[in-house]
């Protein structure tokens, strides 16, 4: 398999760093605004960002992890079991605007599960949408990313992955490239 | 695909280590879906469960249903004392008759043990066993150590006693299997008469005194004297039971040391355990209600993934 750097660290840092002034142009000192990120790999991007913000605001930003297993479209339509992960939100969402994180943007259907499970936990004023990558061409739904990292056109057999230094021991994305005799 | 290595959840006694902590990691996580606002997932939307009930139940019978509700399934109920079964009808034909409408899982509970393996052996439902007979209570082992394992951190080395009528209680058989897989000590107590013979060979410790058991143990669980199983006089009287088996609260405060109590319910107040300790700062009971609602939300949901679409 083929793999090709899309954001090498240098780049990483600056595509989040760029995403978080976004966030700040729109959401000022983040009094009415909470950080979801979408389990498993969207935690990390929000952790990463609550980081960065800590350094520029005077109050830590309302963050939160929301598990999407018991929402999905798929259950009993594939071939690997659905292992539900922890959701931990401790604070209401009522009439917050509320910013979902994830790492990937690709087919749309991780998101709709994650509005769907953001709802059981009170009505938002407004729900954004941030991604690191943007896998565009690909939408089985129609949801689109408010902010976005970097858009890539990929194909339908490859992967993106994102790798984090606390997970993977260093922040890069890739793409890897199947080839056609695999 | 399933995550379980059993089709059907028949009994304790056929699951693996592996199996016994998928349905308690999927456990953790119903358990935070029951605390949110809003207590529901659709998760299961498109799958029909069916209550049937040959005895008696509160708890486990509610607690089914709402775990099915809560997963967006669809549930109905069927009890024999108001059913075709008052006119002949066999068990196979009543539930070959439900499962004719459409319905892919049956909740079973029945008198004569092996009545959930009988009928997944003939019927193409997913069965789960909420009780056959003296047999097995799959779920309320799963439900009973998941409460301990939440209050104490695991079970393993952990001492439970299991105390009363190990005679006549599938609570008492599937949880020596429950606990024992996951790595705790068992005791059951209990006067002679309702020690079953050979219980030795399931490798638990005995004992006729329950100070003796309840110095020993970290958890007592407190079964329920069942009185509607009591066809011969295993006892002299219920206040003679009471006084050598019945846990209060001075013989609790006289152990110095706290242990945790349990009951499966339902209590039989001032018999088995005193009001007292029932609602005492050692008492799980309610925990374990709480969590048997989790627990069946693991295990139907867990049983579904491989239900064919």
């Amino acid at each position: 398999m083929d793999k090709q750097v899309i954001l090498d660290p240098q780049q990483f840092d600056l595509t989040v760093t760029r995403l978080c002034h976004e966030l700040l142009e729109q959401h000022d000192d983040f009094s009415n605004s909470v950080l979801i990120g979408l389990q498993p790999r969207g935690i990390h991007l929000v952790a990463r960002m609550v980081e960065k913000l800590n350094g520029i605001l005077s109050k830590s930003p309302l963050c939160g992890n929301l598990d999407i297993t018991f929402h999905r479209d798929d259950f009993r339509r594939r071939e690997i079991p659905l292992i539900p992960s922890i959701t931990n939100i401790d604070f209401s969402i009522e009439n917050k605007k509320v910013i979902l994180v994830d790492d990937v943007l690709y087919t749309g259907r991780s998101i709709r599960s994650g509005l769907d499970a953001l709802l059981a936990y009170g009505r938002p004023s407004q729900v954004q949408l941030l991604v690191l990558i943007d896998r565009r061409f690909k939408r089985d739904l129609p949801i689109q990313a408010d902010y976005i990292g970097k858009s890539v056109d990929t194909l339908n057999h490859e992967r993106v992955h994102v790798n984090w230094k606390n997970v993977e021991g260093e922040d890069k994305v890739e793409l890897y490239i199947k080839q056609s005799h695999e | 695909m399933n995550n379980l290595s059993v089709p059907h959840l028949l009994g304790i006694r056929d699951l693996t280590l592996m199996d016994i902590e998928t349905v308690f990691k999927t456990a953790d996580s119903f358990k935070e879906v029951i605390n949110r606002p809003i207590k529901k997932v659709p998760s299961l939307r498109d799958i029909t469960l069916a209550n049937v009930f040959f005895e008696n139940s509160t708890r486990t019978r509610l607690s089914f249903e709402l775990a099915a509700k809560r997963l967006s399934a669809d549930m109905v109920n069927f009890s024999a004392s108001n059913s075709s079964v008052k006119k002949g009808e066999t068990l196979i034909d009543s539930v070959n008759n439900i499962l004719a409408m459409k319905v892919d899982m049956v909740v079973l509970r029945h008198a004569s043990p092996g009545a959930a393996l009988f009928l997944s052996q003939h019927t193409s439902a997913k069965i789960i066993n909420a009780g056959d007979g003296t047999h097995e209570h799959p779920t309320q082992a799963l439900l009973d150590a998941f409460s301990i394992r939440e209050k104490l951190g695991s079970l393993k080395g952990k001492k439970v006693a299991i105390i009363g009528d190990i005679l006549h209680s599938r609570v008492a058989l599937s949880n020596i299997y429950c606990l024992q897989k996951l790595g705790a000590e068992v005791m059951v107590c209990g006067p002679s008469t309702l020690i079953p013979k050979h219980v030795h060979l399931l490798k638990v410790h005995v004992s006729h005194n329950l100070r003796e058991a309840l110095l020993w143990c970290d958890v007592a669980n407190m079964l329920r004297i069942q009185l509607e199983r009591q066809e011969a006089e295993y006892f002299p009287s219920l206040r003679d039971y009471t006084l050598h088996f019945g846990l209060n609260r001075a013989l609790m405060d006289s152990l110095q040391k706290e242990i945790l109590v349990m009951h499966p319910g339902p209590i039989n107040r001032g018999v088995e355990i005193t009001s007292e300790v029932a609602e005492g700062p050692n008492s799980i009971i309610l925990n374990q209600v709480e969590n048997g609602v989790a627990i069946r939300m693991a295990v139907i949901y867990l049983l579904a993934s491989d239900i064919e679409r």
